[in-house]
């Protein structure tokens, strides 16, 4: 203790002491002083706005943000919903108000009481909600009547509402109410329960530009409720109106296209990632989840075998099948193991040590080389191909050309798809990697999966010389003033590992696809537009077929996934398709079609650049016959 | 071993106005938990119960060992509490959109709280040992000005601004009564006048709406601009008399946002009037006249320093929260000590008692 005494003794620091002294009596003569002010020369004041119960706290909801298509035509806006609710402690007698409101709502007087009791915990000072979205005609009667029921409020609020029923419903997305767990995390910060926020697409994505800001007043009340004075207003602030890159036309046509079938359409510009159409059948009518569904609902959507509320065209992952062989035929090239003159000859099948391997067509192929083995999707070329490349290199070219990783699209819970390669086998299953597999991968069968998503892009990256684009679905965010806050631009993320001359001999192998006799897509030409393309068988993995399927059920479920994935023009292209039907047996008859039309509807629209460079294509298809669906 | 002297040196005044206060504020509680809500927090109030008994056993605790000990402990004590809080960062429970309780098995502790009471002790030692007539050099200054400023961040990232602002006032305090050397206390005011705007020019457009906010809560009607109007008036509306025990309508009406934690002053004004909040404010002078005598009393620079940093804490928390609740003071998270609901705060001001104690009944050993 004694180095302290040194420097300072105890009696200096006493005498500081006072002037702490001092401060803290300064302090409490300011407490007092305020107490007495508020309590005895304002008490009477505050006492009677204290009895009225007379300042209260209105909010007002920021209208969302409003959706549009690539055109500026209306996809998502707000309608007004008048929501009738009720402030117990104002609307005495109660049970007499409760009388009435039941005539003119036509709700039982039960219905509306049992609402009130369950708000009893909340405050009787608080409105209660009674009815929401009530009818034009209620609202008339209420208004009329609005002396005979005291305490009764009708509030405006703007209510979410999707013009087009089902249409690009996946993509768009919908709202629900925020739950526990998203109120707790950062994302939603600042959010209160009762709010809706996007719950799925891009209603989800793009949340923060589209909520905008509450708004609300401070407001002095007399005894029966009724605003006497406005004290304060904070008006809200729209959400920003979002554009989405998408053509309503085009996605109406998708829609309607895939009517009656489970499977997905997706369409884009192949030179600059920006969507066009993102289509995925079965759909449901987003308006629905905002007077919010109830459980028996929710259940059948949730429970349906073919998944409607699932966007398949990013989410479902899909054996690519033949058209896997574009990446076969990549390998085959770049690795030197083929060229353009490489023949095989395709006797209809393939031995591998004692196994025999088919080959789609029965009588086989004759001499193949890769642009004809391509155009025919000879099944018995691409297993020698893959066969030489050898599973870990052909992985190696899979993933160049975008597939087991996620496209980067900004929608939610996009899958990956699956690359196998001898290492991730033997980890999975403890099985060594068999050489047979190595073929069924090659053209596509196997452990492969990929989402329509990712064959989009692949095709488009084959089309447009080798650059892998981001896919993307927002044009601009405009706020409600029509100021633009954001521009998205198309964005390179890799470049398709293959030289310019390969890329060459894949697009002629896909042009002859749709554009000679032999061709396995021949349904899909048009007259006037040259389209590239190729088909896809995918053989279903029986694991879907289940013991309580009936006989019926049972044949769809063993039929195989059809895919058509293609460009056009030919030579300059303006649009990619992908197309996956699921259980449509045949990519040349069942998806096909489908790319044919959207290719056509797309073309034809506006551009009659492309109309007169396409006729040009057309004269030599002449003489052939074309195929209607 | 035992001195008879530590019992008649015992400072009977401090733990009768700290039980006082105690009782007063469970009778306040009981309202804000129970009056008029259809669903009364009884729980709030049986757990307010059990942190008092918690309370009494840390006061016991803190009064038990030779404070001067703490001297020597300073740093460990320092950087447990630092240790604490950065696992809030990491462990730490989300609750109404800040980060602020540690998970304990059944409990959940606030370690902010604590960091007070180990910034208090860790000045305390820095002080005292190096205390001079003259004052304190800004070279001096500057391992204080750290001691300070790790907290301070940590509790800022939180966010919980009132603590923040709590551990930054107490520390001012503290070296203001320790003596600043006069240059140097120029030279930091004047390079607070210059950084402040420039800190200003590097915010970001949200973060200076926060603080406009903060300094005045009539630019957000909606919020704090709304709760400050509820408090005044349930304030005012108590007159003289007040309005009765659990007659309370302002309360009731559940305007008072935090009405057991923050508005609790506002709660206990409603009901018991000019005269009632009178007596609470009189019992809290009472307490810190107390404290202040401890350091009065203490014939050594580390329990005066300590003593005057424990009286600087719980009076800035009074003023602060009682000042915000009548509208003088911008609108802070603070509780009000002993009185409002929370377990951390009771038991850290208790614990805090608890060393006053410690100092006062330890003065004579000192020659």
């Amino acid at each position: 203790m004694i180095k302290y005494l040194k420097t300072v003794d105890s009696e200096w620091y006493k005498h500081r002491l006072a002037g702490v002294m001092f401060c803290i009596m300064t302090a409490f003569v300011l407490l007092f002083a305020r107490l007495f002010y508020l309590q005895v020369i304002k008490g009477d004041e505050f006492r009677q706005l204290s009895e009225n119960n007379s300042i209260r706290l209105q909010n007002t909801e920021a209208p969302r943000g409003l959706i549009f298509d690539r055109k500026g035509k209306l996809l998502v806006d707000n309608r007004p919903s008048f929501d009738l609710s009720i402030i117990v402690k104002d609307a005495k007698p109660i049970a007499h108000t409760i009388e009435k409101l039941s005539r003119y709502v036509k709700v039982p007087e039960k219905d509306l009481m049992s609402k009130i009791e369950k708000n009893n915990g909340v405050s009787f000072y608080r409105p209660v909600m009674l009815k929401q979205d009530i009818g034009r005609d209620t609202l008339g009667a209420i208004e009329v009547h609005k002396f005979d029921l005291p305490g009764v409020e009708i509030n405006v609020k703007p209510r979410r509402h999707y013009v087009n029923k089902h249409i690009a419903a996946h993509l768009i997305g919908y709202l629900g109410e925020i739950n526990v767990n998203e109120l707790k995390s950062k994302r939603y910060l600042g959010y209160s329960s009762g709010d809706f926020i996007g719950k799925f697409g891009v209603e989800k994505v793009y949340e923060q530009f589209l909520k905008g800001k509450h708004g609300g007043r401070q407001v002095e009340v007399n005894v029966t409720g009724r605003v006497v004075r406005i004290l304060q207003t904070v008006h809200a602030q729209p959400g920003h109106n979002i554009f989405l890159t998408i053509d309503l036309e085009l996605q109406k046509k998708a829609e309607a296209l895939l009517n009656g079938v489970a499977g997905a359409a997706v369409a884009m510009e192949p030179t600059t990632g920006r969507i066009l159409a993102m289509a995925s059948s079965p759909s449901f009518d987003q308006n629905i989840f905002v007077s919010g569904l109830s459980h028996e609902e929710w259940n059948s959507l949730v429970n349906n075998p073919l998944r409607p509320m699932e966007n398949k065209a990013v989410q479902a992952e899909y054996p690519p099948a033949s058209v896997y062989k574009i990446v076969t035929a990549i390998a085959g090239l770049e690795e030197g193991i083929i060229d353009e003159k490489t023949t095989f000859y395709c006797p209809g099948h393939y031995r591998l040590g004692d196994r025999v391997f088919r080959c789609w067509k029965k009588g086989g192929h004759g001499s193949v080389k890769v642009v004809k083995a391509l155009a025919e999707s000879c099944d018995v070329f691409f297993y020698q191909v893959g066969q030489k490349v050898g599973i870990d290199r052909l992985a190696w070219y899979a993933k160049g050309c975008g597939l087991g990783s996620t496209t980067g699209i900004n929608l939610d819970q996009e899958s990956k798809g699956l690359v196998p390669t001898a290492a991730w086998k033997k980890k999975r299953t403890g099985i060594a990697w068999q050489g047979g597999e190595t073929l069924s991968v090659a053209i596509g069968q196997s452990y492969n999966l990929v989402t329509p998503l990712q064959m989009l892009v692949l095709t488009s990256a084959v089309a447009n010389g080798g650059i892998i684009y981001k896919p993307v679905i927002l044009q601009t965010i405009k706020t409600d003033e029509d100021k633009v806050l954001f521009k998205s631009e198309s964005q390179a993320i890799g470049k398709l590992p293959a030289s310019s001359s390969t890329i060459e001999i894949v697009k002629r192998g896909l042009w002859e696809v749709v554009n000679t006799r032999k061709g396995t897509a021949r349904s899909a030409r048009v007259a006037g537009i040259e389209i590239s393309g190729k088909t896809g068988t995918a053989q279903v993995v029986s694991s879907d077929i289940s013991e309580t399927d009936s006989e019926e059920e049972r044949e769809y479920h063993l039929k195989p996934h059809a895919w058509f994935t293609a460009y056009a023009p030919s030579d300059d292209p303006q649009i990619a398709v992908t197309v996956i039907v699921e259980h449509g047996e045949h990519g040349s008859s069942a998806a096909a079609p489908i790319a044919k039309e959207l290719i056509k509807k797309y073309l034809s629209n506006d551009k009659p650049g492309n109309r007169l460079k396409a006729q040009r294509g057309a004269t030599d298809l002449q003489g052939s016959n074309i195929y209607v669906r | 071993m035992f001195d008879r002297r530590l019992i008649t040196n015992f400072d009977w005044g401090l733990l009768g106005l700290t039980l006082l206060l105690g009782a007063l504020g469970l009778i306040a509680l009981y309202s804000a938990a129970m009056a008029g809500i259809s669903t009364p927090q009884k729980i709030i109030y049986i757990k307010q119960l059990v942190w008092y008994c918690v309370g009494l056993a840390a006061m016991v605790i803190a009064f038990l060992f030779n404070y001067k000990i703490l001297d020597r402990w300073a740093h460990a004590i320092y950087v447990i509490c630092i240790t604490l809080l950065i696992c809030v960062i990491f462990f730490g429970k989300h609750i109404g959109g800040s980060k602020r309780w540690l998970i304990l098995g059944p409990f959940s502790i606030q370690p902010s709280e604590l960091v007070k009471i180990a910034v208090i002790i860790i000045l305390s030692r820095y002080y005292s040992m190096r205390g001079s007539t003259r004052g304190f050099s800004l070279r001096e200054l500057f391992s204080p000005l750290l001691f300070t400023a790790i907290p301070f961040i940590l509790v800022v990232k939180q966010p919980d601004l009132g603590t923040a602002m709590l551990i930054i006032l107490i520390a001012g305090s503290m070296t203001v009564f320790a003596k600043i050397e006069r240059r140097s206390l120029i030279y930091s005011i004047a390079s607070c006048a210059i950084s402040v705007p420039l800190i200003w020019f590097f915010l970001k457009g949200y973060q200076k709406q926060r603080i406009l906010t903060f300094l005045n809560p009539d630019r957000d009607p909606l919020g704090a601009g709304y709760h400050i109007i509820q408090s005044k008036i349930a304030i005012g509306s108590g007159m003289i008399s007040g309005k009765g025990f659990l007659k309370g309508t302002q309360n009731a009406l559940s305007f008072l946002p935090e009405h057991h934690t923050d508005f609790i002053f506002s709660v206990l004004a409603e009901e018991w009037g000019f005269v009632g909040s009178s007596v609470v404010l009189l019992v809290f002078f009472l307490l810190i006249i107390s404290g202040l005598n401890v350091a009065l009393k203490c014939r050594e620079p580390f329990g005066t320093i300590l003593s005057v940093g424990i009286t600087a804490m719980i009076s800035w928390q009074v003023f602060i929260n009682i000042g915000m609740a009548m509208g003088i003071i911008p609108v802070v998270g603070i509780p009000l000590p002993f009185i409002s609901y929370g377990g951390s705060s009771i038991v850290s001001m208790m614990l805090c008692i608890g060393l006053l104690m410690n100092v006062s009944m330890r003065r004579f050993m000192i020659e």
